[in-house]
């Protein structure tokens, strides 16, 4: 067990961003929320899997929604508890903790403040050990855990509750309540006993989120070096370094689905690099060779340094290095790629782990 | 008819003149002074006697100044503001002022507070505004604001709220200057509501800029329509700048870039403007400075101004030399201003990179001799090494591998080589010292729109002809010529993680003032 003040804040939100690949919001207004809550309401306490009771109710938290609404939109203080106290009245108990759903992006942090409010602790794991777009693609959900009940509010006090039939209904109704929500909602989902989640989620995530950080923030360390510094700690593969010459983005079923191109430059001098994504980065390519596709973790960062930029922050000619990190073993099984591989996001070919692709290279 | 550009920097204040062709007359250089003012006043007073045209035929005149910018660095003349957020139930998660210097919130908020209102992505209603809201922050106020700073929740996409609250501010607090965000910045609250908040808080500086050269119009006998540069490149007039300062901020790389574009007639280079310590390198794109993709951080408040993509390194025409075990080190410090008593070629005793130059025969003709000791073959690694920091700075700065055109600018570019790695060819036009003061001359003025359009009624075609349509009245409302109006930049970005086909556009349109 140990706390979460506003400098570890600061940590999580910058590691989120990373792990968020591109996707998942910019940690920015979360960051702010957070450490205005922990202000408020004192810091977080966050526990490790081990000090999770099984008979524990744990409530992960999370805001859906486009993060275009989110910057101008800024979430009231009561939606992000909202969800949980709905759940308390449906389910005639207490929640005991709650969890991020996600560790990329806004996600990491939504939890944060929910906790500090409500005076919970908060669990070190995710159910995604990144970003993903989708409800249904989180590890409860390859290991056959049912959402319902669903909870959810919005800034302007409305609740709902959804009983879907399973993870992929959940995400179709509450995308729809969300917009009509005014394009952000904040949402309570896979509330699970502690035997449970112990199972099935990904472990220590947050701190994983909070070292990332560190060691982009270290001051002792040239900017370069930190990118280095945290590839070697996570195991993670430098792609290549390029410049955008190109970015595309265009709508399709509620999403941002785009392509960027880059020249490479320094060490990848003279070789082209694309990148698709839809919100978060999927696949990643030099020329036509694959370099690495999800559910493997692509991060786009600036060269100069070392923070992420998301996907709606990429724009013509900016500099960058881009990273990858392999994702957790849970979604290399055949459901898990099956949930979040490149087939299901449309492209026609299969996953390889990026350690493979790039030992081909 | 001729027009007058000024520009005020930190050591310089530069001064043109340019005639109805836009061609170069005259361009002087004066010290800025401590008041700034006086600064102005020289450097009119210098370029209207030696080009002694007729000052009544001076038709505008334009300054680009960074009196804001210094303002809120040095926290000082700044304006009490009264600030309201017009959002609630949203946004309560996070206070106004929130990550701002502790100083500079001192110093600048007078009462805040966060009202019912605001509107949805789709232009719905968060919630009804609520008068006796604004009414009871007013009277608890009153007395202790200088000025007021309103942002709401969607106001690029409808602004009526913070008119309908300013209407009743005014109803309360009588004749008080007003900030409306909406038309300050873009989609992103805190930013937006941060820069109106700024912008608030510098009225008397607005005032100071605005009358300070007016006066120095009046007592120099110019009868011109006055226009003060802003950081996009446009203009804006009196009446804007007056209610609008802040947007006077960050004028200065945009004009040199502009400036060069004007002088050398190209349209698509690289710029790179040379001062005594440091070099800055800008890309001019379709006769404009690439923008960069960061928000804007002004005396340590986040705001969502989009600057000049500039990359600066520390070499410039008084950087020091320096050789130790055979290691030639160049800068990072440099002798600055006072290159004209310290460097080896004016008789001082520092190596810098100016005293290399002219030891090459580039530069300072007639200066040969005080440099004449210095062994050859030093100066020429010495000089090796400069341009190859040049050549990095600029691929840096490049979009492809592409040989590109490179404008030099200030006093310093006489350290730039005339052949370079990944250039195709180097042009030193005239007057390149005051390319910023010609940069502010060249007035054209711009109108902006962004705005969510829904695809359901409406194909992205059709939205982005009607938002074109809008950004040229926008255009037009400020000064420009119809026939001259044209579409320089057009943004669309799909609203991510939501169906229902949301579009945001933003578009922006520049025309030449009526002449």
């Amino acid at each position: 067990m140990r706390y979460i003040d506003e400098q570890a804040i600061e940590k999580i939100a910058l590691g989120a961003a990373v792990l968020g690949t591109g996707g998942g919001g910019d940690p920015y207004i979360g960051k702010l929320m957070a450490k205005e809550a922990i202000r408020k309401y004192g810091h977080v306490t966050l526990i490790s899997l081990d000090e999770l009771r099984d008979d524990h109710l744990v409530a992960p938290v999370s805001g859906m929604g486009a993060p275009t609404v989110t910057i101008e939109k800024i979430p009231s203080e009561h939606e992000v508890t909202a969800p949980l106290e709905t759940l308390e009245k449906v389910t005639g108990r207490k929640v005991d903790a709650v969890m991020p759903i996600e560790v990329g992006g806004i996600n990491s942090l939504f939890p944060i403040i929910a906790a500090a409010k409500k005076g919970l602790p908060i669990l070190d794991a995710d159910a995604m050990g990144r970003a993903f777009p989708e409800a249904q693609m989180v590890t409860f959900h390859l290991d056959g855990f049912e959402p319902s009940p669903v909870t959810m509010a919005d800034d302007k006090g409305n609740a709902v509750v959804l009983y879907p039939k399973d993870g992929v209904w959940s995400e179709r109704l509450a995308r729809v309540l969300t917009i009509e929500m005014g394009g952000s909602s904040s949402v309570c989902d896979y509330n699970l006993l502690g035997m449970d989640v112990k199972t099935s989620v990904i472990p220590d995530t947050l701190s994983l989120a909070e070292r990332i950080g560190e060691y982009l923030l270290d001051n002792q360390v040239k900017e370069q070096l930190r990118i280095n510094k945290m590839l070697e700690e996570l195991k993670g593969h430098r792609l290549f370094e390029g410049k955008i010459v190109d970015i595309e983005r265009r709508l399709s079923g509620g999403f941002t689905r785009g392509t960027a191109t880059f020249e490479g430059i320094r060490d990848s001098y003279g070789r082209t690099f694309t990148l698709y994504f839809q919100n978060e980065h999927l696949v990643a390519k030099e020329a036509e060779q694959l370099l690495c596709t999800t559910p493997d973790l692509i991060a786009v960062l600036d060269i100069e340094t070392g923070f992420p930029i998301t996907t709606e922050r990429m724009k013509y000619g900016a500099r960058v290095v881009v990273v990858a990190f392999p994702c957790h073993d849970k979604w290399r099984t055949p459901k898990g790629i099956e949930t979040a591989g490149p087939r299901y996001f449309g492209y026609d070919f299969d996953y390889q782990p990026v350690g493979e692709l790039l030992k081909e290279r | 008819m001729y027009r007058l550009g000024i520009d005020v920097g930190g050591t310089n204040t530069d001064a043109a003149l340019l005639d109805d062709q836009l061609s170069v007359i005259h361009t002087v250089k004066v010290q800025t002074t401590k008041d700034v003012e006086s600064g102005i006043f020289n450097a009119i007073k210098k370029v209207v006697e030696e080009s002694k045209i007729d000052r009544r035929s001076i038709k505008y005149a334009m300054l680009g100044t960074t009196h804001c910018t210094n303002a809120i660095v040095e926290r000082k003349r700044l304006n009490k503001v009264g600030v309201i957020r017009i959002g609630k139930p949203a946004t309560t998660s996070i206070p106004l002022f929130t990550d701002w210097p502790e100083d500079l919130r001192e110093k600048i908020e007078a009462a805040s507070t966060i009202i019912s209102g605001g509107y949805e992505f789709d232009g719905r209603l968060i919630s009804e505004l609520k008068k006796e809201e604004v009414l009871d922050f007013c009277r608890e106020s009153k007395g202790n604001v200088e000025s007021v700073a309103i942002s709401g929740v969607f106001a690029p996409v409808n602004k009526e709220q913070e008119q309908i609250v300013a209407e009743w501010v005014k109803d309360e607090l009588g004749d008080i200057p007003i900030s409306l965000s909406h038309e300050i910045g873009s989609i992103g609250l805190l930013e937006r509501e941060n820069a109106t908040i700024l912008n608030a808080a510098l009225m008397t500086t607005g005032q100071l800029i605005v009358n300070g050269f007016a006066k120095a119009l009046r007592e120099l006998d110019i009868e011109a329509e006055l226009f003060f540069s802003q950081n996009d490149g446009t203009l804006m007039n009196d009446v804007y700048a007056l209610r609008y300062p802040i947007l006077t901020m960050g004028c200065g790389p945009t004009n040199s870039i502009r400036g060069s574009a004007r002088l050398s007639g190209v349209q698509d280079a690289m710029v790179l403007d040379a001062g005594g310590t440091t070099t800055d390198i800008g890309v001019l794109s379709n006769g404009f400075p690439r923008q960069s993709s960061l928000s804007v951080n002004i005396g340590g408040v986040n705001t969502n101004f989009r600057m000049p993509d500039i990359l600066s390194i520390g070499l410039g025409g008084g950087t020091c030399i320096r050789e130790s075990n055979q290691l030639i080190t160049v800068g990072p410090d440099s002798v600055g201003y006072e290159i004209t008593q310290k460097a080896i070629l004016f008789g001082g005793d520092e190596l810098t990179a100016s005293d290399v130059v002219t030891r090459l025969g580039q530069a300072f003709e007639g200066h040969e001799e005080q440099v004449a000791h210095l062994p050859i073959d030093f100066c020429q690694q010495v000089y090796e090494k400069m341009t190859e920091m040049l050549e990095d700075a600029i691929d840096q700065m490049k979009t492809s591998s592409k040989e590109v055109s490179l404008i030099l600018s200030g006093g310093g570019s006489v350290i730039v080589a005339d052949s370079l790695k990944g250039v195709s060819n180097v042009i030193r036009p005239d007057h390149y010292d005051a390319a910023n003061a010609i940069g502010a001359a060249l007035g054209q003025v711009s109108g902006e729109i962004e705005r969510i359009y829904s695809l359901t009624k409406l194909s992205r075609e059709d939205a982005i002809r009607d938002a074109k349509k809008l950004a040229t009245e926008e255009a037009m409302k400020a000064g420009a010529d119809e026939s001259t109006v044209s579409i320089v930049s057009v943004e669309d970005i799909p609203l991510a993680y939501l169906p229902g086909n949301a579009l945001f556009i933003r578009i922006k349109a520049v025309g030449d003032l009526v002449s």
